[in-house]
């Protein structure tokens, strides 16, 4: 299910602000299941999938485009480029890494000295992104300059790869979030629902915040593929979430509550269908709908997300049966209309 | 006012958690206002006033700090993070109570060699609920508790968990309570996760639209020894803030609390916190921008299970926005 398209999400180029080629993707694979869709000032690609003639819901779902990246800030007389990050990226997990820079999707090594020439204190010592290069292989600043230029974005160059039951890829946050909401928009639901596209929510929520704002929704869902840290440890503490173990609800991150009549709502169907769910450890990380609850008078918001191990990093790996899992468990939760009207009711009194 | 003060502080509602404190005040105000609750739990209760006035906001709120369950280990210990600023120093020898009432108490890893005089992080702390094993703890990843601690009053001083900012609650059901003639429709607004992002106050903020906005709420004291230069000390009059760390508060509205609270002949202190801020942050620029300002109750060991109040200032935050309430206000 969705196998392909997820794919070529994951292997699509996307950094935030930069999410142009995702979105025309999405465009594609989301026709003939929309009734109508839109892309705002900020560049959120807004679908949507009608109702019945009188709806008295409007749900939005969310999931974001862009991710983590680079962005060529300098280019030295020798040809190398002087980069920095867009969103969160760990400098430990970029030496040595292959990107791809701008349009013309450059190929570039981020340059790293040789093990042979490592002092002892040096292999201690965690190398800082101001004292790294990408090396496209030009010899002079005119001959780097005829292929980028500063401003460009790099991706990381990474392949999907199918491994047994787990795939891995790169951009897996949030292009499985992505995968699923396209997912979604087969079915048709007993109200109307936005399916939201986002851009920038590495570098802040922002497409989240405008969209939100304009759509208005009753209720709203981000889908997401979250922080997994379920390799063995010393301690018995949380490992946020386990691959494979089934889709992760939140509770509670740093951007919000989700409201607890929508986590009820999501517990009893994934009960009801028999579908695996897990909690992801609380106050970790943050999601689209830290901005999306804040909208106007308040939205009640949840967060559904596919675990996903080594985020942020050039390669993740998630569990096919989590993404199927994250499809179904939305799925029949969007359709148990008369559950979503309850939180409706219940808005203005809980 | 002193039970009403005692069944707030008591009451459990950590941020994201506030049902529990919500149907308390609920059930104190009942009849003296109309009542909602919003999409993220505020309860604002709108007094009508008899016309020819402004839309006021007054917000305290009722979150309160607590910690929050990730993870119960095989052996039944529970691992746990903070809800808002919650310090680990004042959590050890502490008890805390869940929602249900199961209580834990608060153990420590051992420390290495040479960390003996470290202060603990919570990665080094647990909770634990007397369970023999996991399958027997009660409660489960996200479920929140809130420090226990009982009410006392030694005379005039309070000393309690949860006065940030249940007093401020406190103080906005007495006024309710004793405003009994005013032209302005006062909404009061008791607001949710405070402590995590002034969240509450951002959208109970954006529906109410006011044309000032006024939350009432702690703040720190220079009067302890030793402690950081602060010109507020307790029992000396509530507190009309000048600034915070999030805001300046708007200079007309300062002055009309100073020019009430002087009408009335009420002590009163100017505040300057240079750490903190309140709900009022977020409703002074809420929409196209609301004049707002805040009257605070001095408050010693704030965030920390044992906060103290003094009555007095309580009962004078009362009298000046019960004064202000009833006369006429010109914002220009």
């Amino acid at each position: 299910m969705g196998l392909e398209v997820l794919k070529e999400l994951s292997e699509a180029f996307g950094v935030s602000g930069c999410e142009e080629e995702v979105r025309k993707l999405i465009i594609e694979a989301i026709q003939g299941y929309v009734d109508d869709y839109s892309v705002d000032t900020i560049g959120n690609l807004i679908a949507l999938k009608k109702g019945p003639p009188r709806p008295s819901l409007k749900v939005m779902v969310a999931a974001h485009m862009d991710e983590v990246g680079l962005m060529v800030t300098h280019i030295e007389k020798d040809g190398t480029l002087r980069f920095r990050p867009v969103g969160g990226i760990d400098s430990r997990i970029l030496l040595s890494k292959v990107v791809l820079i701008g349009e013309g999707k450059v190929p570039g090594v981020i340059g790293t000295k040789p093990i042979h020439l490592l002092k002892d204190e040096e292999r201690r010592k965690v190398v800082k992104v101001d004292q790294m290069a990408i090396d496209i292989g030009a010899s002079s600043k005119e001959e780097a300059e005829e292929a980028v230029k500063v401003g460009d974005y790099a991706a990381f160059a990474t392949d999907f790869v199918q491994l047994g039951d787990t795939v891995k890829g790169k951009a897996f946050d949030d292009r499985v979030g992505c995968a699923v909401l396209i997912e979604l928009l087969k079915e048709r639901y007993p109200f109307d629902l936005y399916a939201v596209f986002t851009v920038q929510e590495e570098v802040g929520l922002r497409g989240a915040r405008v969209a939100a704002y304009a759509i208005e929704p009753d209720l709203a869902f981000v889908l997401e593929g979250t922080i997994c840290d379920d390799m063995p440890k010393k301690k018995d503490v949380s490992p946020t979430t386990e691959v494979g173990k089934g889709p992760a609800i939140t509770i509670v991150d740093r951007t919000f509550f989700a409201d607890r009549r929508l986590i009820k709502l999501l517990i009893e169907t994934a009960e009801e269908e028999g579908i695996p769910y897990q909690f992801k450890q609380p106050v970790v990380g943050g999601t689209d709908a830290g901005a999306i609850h804040l909208t106007k008078e308040g939205v009640p918001s949840a967060t559904v997300a596919v675990p996903c191990r080594y985020l942020h990093s050039p390669t993740c790996l998630l569990s096919l049966a989590d993404f199927e899992n994250t499809v179904r468990l939305m799925k029949a939760a969007l359709l148990s209309f008369n559950n979503l009207c309850k939180v409706m009711v219940l808005k203005g009194e809980s | 006012m002193k039970e009403l003060i005692k069944r707030l502080t008591e009451a459990y509602g950590p941020s994201g958690n506030e049902e529990k404190i919500r149907e308390v005040i609920r059930e104190e105000i009942k009849g003296l206002a109309d009542v909602k609750v919003d999409a993220l739990g505020n309860l604002i209760a709108l007094k009508k006033g008899r016309g020819g006035g402004i839309k006021v906001m007054l917000a305290a709120h009722m979150d309160e700090l607590g910690v929050i369950v990730t993870h119960v280990d095989e052996k039944g210990f529970l691992r746990f993070a903070p809800i808002g600023g919650v310090n680990p120093l004042t959590l050890l020898g502490g008890r805390v109570v869940f929602s249900d009432g199961t209580v834990g108490t608060i153990g420590m890893e051992r420390r290495e060699p040479g960390e003996e005089k470290k202060i603990p992080g919570f990665d080094k702390l647990y909770l634990d609920v007397g369970a023999k094993d996991k399958d027997s703890v009660p409660v489960r990843v996200g479920d929140v508790a809130s420090f226990s601690r009982p009410f006392v009053a030694q005379g005039d001083r309070l000393m309690a968990k949860g006065f940030d900012d249940r007093i401020g609650c406190a103080v906005l059901i007495e006024v309710m309570r004793e405003l009994k003639d005013s032209p302005h429709d006062v909404y009061f607004v008791f607001s949710v996760q405070e402590e995590v992002g002034l969240r509450g106050a951002i959208t109970s903020a954006y529906g109410i639209d006011p044309e000032l906005g006024l939350s009432v709420d702690v703040t720190a004291t220079g009067d302890t020894p030793e402690a950081r230069t602060m010109a507020i000390s307790l029992g000396k009059g509530p507190a009309i803030k000048v600034k915070d760390r999030g805001m300046l508060a708007h200079p007309r509205v300062k002055r009309l609390l100073i020019e009430t609270a002087e009408e009335i002949g009420i002590p009163y202190q100017l505040e300057i916190l240079e750490w903190g801020t309140t709900d009022a942050t977020v409703i002074q620029v809420s929409r196209e921008g609301v004049p707002a300002g805040c009257v605070s109750i001095p408050c010693r060991y704030i965030h920390t299970p044992s906060e103290m109040v003094d009555y007095n200032d309580v009962k004078g935050a009362v009298k000046l926005l019960v004064a202000l309430l009833s006369k006429p206000i010109e914002i220009g």
